[in-house]
């Protein structure tokens, strides 16, 4: 019997990026992997918790758990609403221990999309093909929290006909910090572009990283200064044959 | 945010000068650090880290104890303790010992501790003559400038800024070469250090068990400040202590490493009262003054406590891409960086600038090197918690909370919002219509383009399959 | 209340504790004092001296550490602490080398005017090329400070693998002396622009030579 896994695509996927969620079930299910969507899902709760609203976030985070507590394992196409749920939701409800407990239980069953592939699937190889050559950017909570660094570039280095070519400086931030990116607008603007000079230098055609909100910063840089180059999730470019 | 803070972030972003001088400056910091503590360098590098993190929630969770014994062993050799509440009881104390010594003039060296009370600028006004002597903090004293960064005050100083400097202030005209210009920072300070009644130091590190004050430089301006002078004041936070001496193994390894690259700094003092018996040199007076100013108010939240491990390495300001875009004097108070952004509100109240936690994009990279492992966005996030809400924020807050637990209500909003955007579906969008275009719509366009709301959203394309 | 009554009862207050509660041990002290054989020590040491552009050299004989020393005072005056390794060596007999100064208000004066402070030590760091000078009757502390060169002369025996093996030995250095000072290298600088400059306060140049 093929194993069960549940999307958990987040607000920003459901709402901007579809395709990047279509892409992960896609790989997921080639993979056999029999894939379900929770229709009732929305947000982990992130952007309330970041901002400083900690009851909104609260609210948000017992929808989630209500939503998907009953499923096995969740995978998500984004370490830093991944981190939000694994890390966060504890600290969260350190005052009710017992939704606390169930945020513990549950976080163990929450995997980001490419630690998941390589972690718990156990794949490195989806048979993916993608002419092009990239680059690859570490969203900071995929690094810093979840610890997340081979597994991507695991995963791309399987991918016939890609070209990887690794950024300098390697581990920066692209700016943009939920809220944070349009608080403090001009500085976000002004970190993005240094991303954007750092993916330059590279040389590559396309820039993919495992976080939604990441390319969607470093791809309205790209876009404002009129360059050609793309952003992709990882799962496109595993979804790719 | 404040009109200021916003004001000096964009005046730092607009100068490419400045953007160079920080950019170039952390990076080499930063270079030298991972060189060092590299795997094969260093492989006791995290067990260091571990430890010394330890040690540093033992002290702080027993700061009462620690203070005790600090203070009786610095008796027992011959030393004076003395707690200060704030900048004023140090001004007092420093201006009270002077008058009784008869004191003119006062050598010092590089302490951000002092720099946090005003020190200079409160001797100063009494008629003192208080000296900055650290080549780099000389500078600024002569610019009347607060330092840019813990460890490299001057850091955003050329060889042509200091010339300017040298001029108006020294009259010395068009010295650009910089080993010259330390020269005659050097031959100009000689004098004030064999002159000066007075040295005032901070201190890296107070070790509880044996009533020594140790202070790490590289110019030899703390050694001169601390033992050409009769008397030597050092001015510390409270949260300074370490139990042992022995717990130097630990916090020297990951000092200097931390701060500058180096296996050790050039010079370490471990000092323990004045001169003794015999000894032909050195102070015949050593006080060690014990400040608060806010620190005490810190240690009711366990989580935030930790705050006070910092141990001023400068590691988090050339890890931090906030930091190495605005530099250190966008920062409201003498503490910049991410340490300053957690430091300052919770030292001076949020109110002081109540968009400095928010000035971050969480990236974690401050936390990654911190040598004693300060969970700085943890506290950044409960100080967000904290701070005062704006109302339509707030709102809008409760209204996404409201949105996100009613998935049609979500979804229906969803396709509202993308109903209002025109969209040809494939390039991103430039700038909005008059009527979305505000707040952080606005904000965001700014900068950079938004992507054009797709045809259908993934729970669409899902039911569809 | 005193400042110190009310900064402690703060504390108190912070931490939820009472005056005179115990104190469970601090985690225990982690020092792993590495094995080293003399050869490699001496060698390590200096390596990392020459590394920090200081300067060192080994000498076989306290004789031919003297002829060292005189080699690099040259014509310069010098002022020598009143250490006995100095003396055993013959350093204190050169031309221009003042010693056995005990009023600090002439050492003061003579340090000022001193091309060269000569000193011996009591350890030395292999590891990171450091001398630690205690302060004591025989080495004064602006003796290895005013003078724009520091020479110092140290017996091989006297190298310690590094900072482990210093605070085994002195585990507590207040018991011994008022000032321990570790030296790593030259004074330096680097506030402007990052261009390393050395000698801004304390010596620009240093010599260690070890003997043995």
């Amino acid at each position: 019997m093929a194993r069960r896994v549940s999307l958990f695509v987040t607000c920003i996927v459901d709402q901007l990026f579809p395709q990047i969620g279509m892409a992960m079930a896609e790989v997921l299910e080639r993979l056999g992997f029999a894939v379900a969507f929770p229709q009732a899902q929305t947000c982990c709760g992130q952007p309330a918790f970041n901002s400083g609203y900690r009851q909104e976030a609260r609210q948000v985070a017992r929808h989630f758990l209500e939503v998907f507590e009953n499923c096995e394992s969740i995978v998500v196409p984004s370490g830093s609403c991944t981190s939000m749920v694994v890390h966060h939701y504890a600290e969260l409800f350190a005052d009710e221990p017992r939704t606390r407990s169930r945020a513990v239980s549950l976080a163990a069953r929450v995997h980001e999309f490419s630690s998941f592939l390589t972690e718990v699937a156990g794949v490195e190889d989806v048979g993916a093909r993608f002419e092009d050559v990239v680059t690859f950017h570490d969203g900071c909570h995929a690094l810093r929290e979840l610890g997340i660094r081979s597994a991507p570039r695991r995963l791309l280095a399987n991918v016939r006909g890609l070209e990887l070519r690794e950024l300098e400086p390697r581990e920066e931030c692209c700016g943009f910090g939920g809220t944070f990116s349009v608080k403090f607008g001009e500085l976000s603007g002004a970190m993005a572009r240094g991303k954007a000079e750092a993916i330059i230098q590279t040389g590559a055609k396309t820039v993919v990283s495992l976080d939604p909100s990441c390319l969607m910063q470093i791809q309205g840089a790209l876009s404002r200064a009129g360059l050609s180059i793309r952003t992709l999730h990882l799962a496109e470019v595993l979804a790719s044959r | 945010m404040s009109l200021e803070f916003d004001s000096k972030i964009h005046k730092t972003l607009a100068d490419a000068r400045l953007q160079q001088a920080i950019y170039t400056a952390t990076g080499r910091f930063k270079d030298a650090r991972l060189k060092v503590v590299a795997q094969d360098v260093l492989p006791e590098y995290q067990e260091l880290r571990a430890q010394a993190n330890a040690l540093k929630k033992h002290t702080i969770d027993h700061l009462d104890h620690y203070l005790e014994q600090f203070q009786s062993q610095v008796e027992a050799h011959g030393g004076k303790v003395v707690f200060c509440q704030d900048a004023a009881a140090v001004a007092d104390f420093v201006l009270t010992l002077a008058k009784e010594r008869g004191a003119r003039l006062i050598v010092k060296s590089k302490s951000m501790t002092t720099e946090e009370i005003d020190l200079n600028e409160r001797l100063e006004h009494h008629g003192l003559e208080a000296v900055e002597t650290d080549f780099g903090e000389y500078i600024l004293q002569l610019a009347r400038e607060r330092p840019y960064h813990i460890v490299a005050p001057a850091l955003h100083k050329t060889r042509y800024d200091v010339a300017e400097i040298f001029e108006q202030r020294l009259h010395i005209a068009n010295e650009t070469v910089i080993e010259k210009q330390a020269a005659i920072a050097r031959a100009a300070l000689r004098e004030k250090f064999l002159a000066a009644d007075i040295g005032i130091s901070g201190a890296n590190f107070l070790v509880a068990d044996s009533g020594a004050v140790v202070i790490v430089e590289n110019e030899g301006n703390a050694r001169l400040a601390t033992s050409a002078p009769r008397t030597h004041i050092a001015i510390a936070g409270i949260e300074k202590l370490i139990p042992r001496a022995q717990d130097l193994a630990t916090f020297l390894k990951l000092l200097a490493r931390s701060a500058t690259g180096q296996p050790l700094s050039v010079y370490t003092s471990f000092l323990s009262g004045p001169r003794r018996e015999g000894e032909i040199d050195g102070p015949d007076e050593f006080y060690v003054v014990l400040l608060d100013n806010g620190r005490t108010r810190l240690l009711e939240n366990p989580a935030r406590r930790q705050s006070l491990y910092c141990i001023r390495c400068g590691a988090c300001l050339n890890a931090c891409p906030v930091y190495r875009k605005i530099g250190g004097h966008s920062f409201p108070w003498v503490y910049s960086g991410p340490i300053g952004a957690i430091l300052t509100p919770q030292f001076m109240g949020a109110a002081h600038e109540p968009g400095l936690p928010f000035a971050s994009s969480l990236c974690g990279a401050c936390a990654e090197v911190c040598p004693v492992k300060i969970d700085i966005p943890k506290v950044l996030l409960e100080l967000r918690a904290d701070a005062p809400h704006n109302r339509w924020e707030s709102l809008a807050f409760r209204v996404f909370a409201w949105l996100m637990r009613h998935p049609r209500a979500y979804e229906l909003a969803g396709r509202v919002a993308a109903s209002l955007v025109s969209s040809e579906g494939v390039r991103w969008i430039r700038s909005a219509p008059g009527l979305l275009n505000f707040g952080p719509i606005r904000a965001w366009l700014a900068e950079r383009d938004l992507p054009p709301p797709p045809a259908h959203t993934f729970r669409e394309l899902w039911r569809r399959r | 209340m005193t400042s110190r009554e009310t900064i402690l009862q703060r504390v108190r207050a912070g931490l939820g504790r009472s005056a005179g509660q115990t104190v469970p041990d601090p985690p225990a002290v982690r020092i792993q004092v590495a094995e080293v054989d003399k050869e490699t020590k001496i060698a390590s040491l200096l390596a990392r001296v020459e590394a920090l552009a200081g300067r060192a050299v080994r000498a076989a004989t306290p004789a031919e550490a003297c002829e060292i020393v005189r080699e690099v005072l040259g014509k310069r005056s010098a002022v020598a602490s009143n250490a006995p390794y100095l003396e055993e060596c013959g350093v204190t007999g050169l031309p221009g080398v003042r010693c056995g100064i005990t009023d600090r208000e002439e050492l003061r004066k003579a340090c000022a005017a001193a091309d060269v402070g000569i000193t011996s030590a009591d350890y030395a760091l292999a590891d990171t090329g450091t001398l630690v000078m205690l302060s004591s009757p025989h080495e004064a502390r602006l003796i290895s400070l005013l003078p724009p060169t520091h020479v110092a002369v140290i017996p091989a025996s006297r190298i310690l693998s590094g900072l482990d093996e210093l605070f085994t030995i002195l585990p507590e250095p207040a018991a011994v002396t008022s000032s321990m000072v570790l030296i790593t290298g030259p004074s330096r600088t680097a506030d402007i622009e990052q261009i390393l400059v050395r000698g801004v306060h304390g010596p620009g140049e240093i010599t260690i030579v070890v003997v043995g």
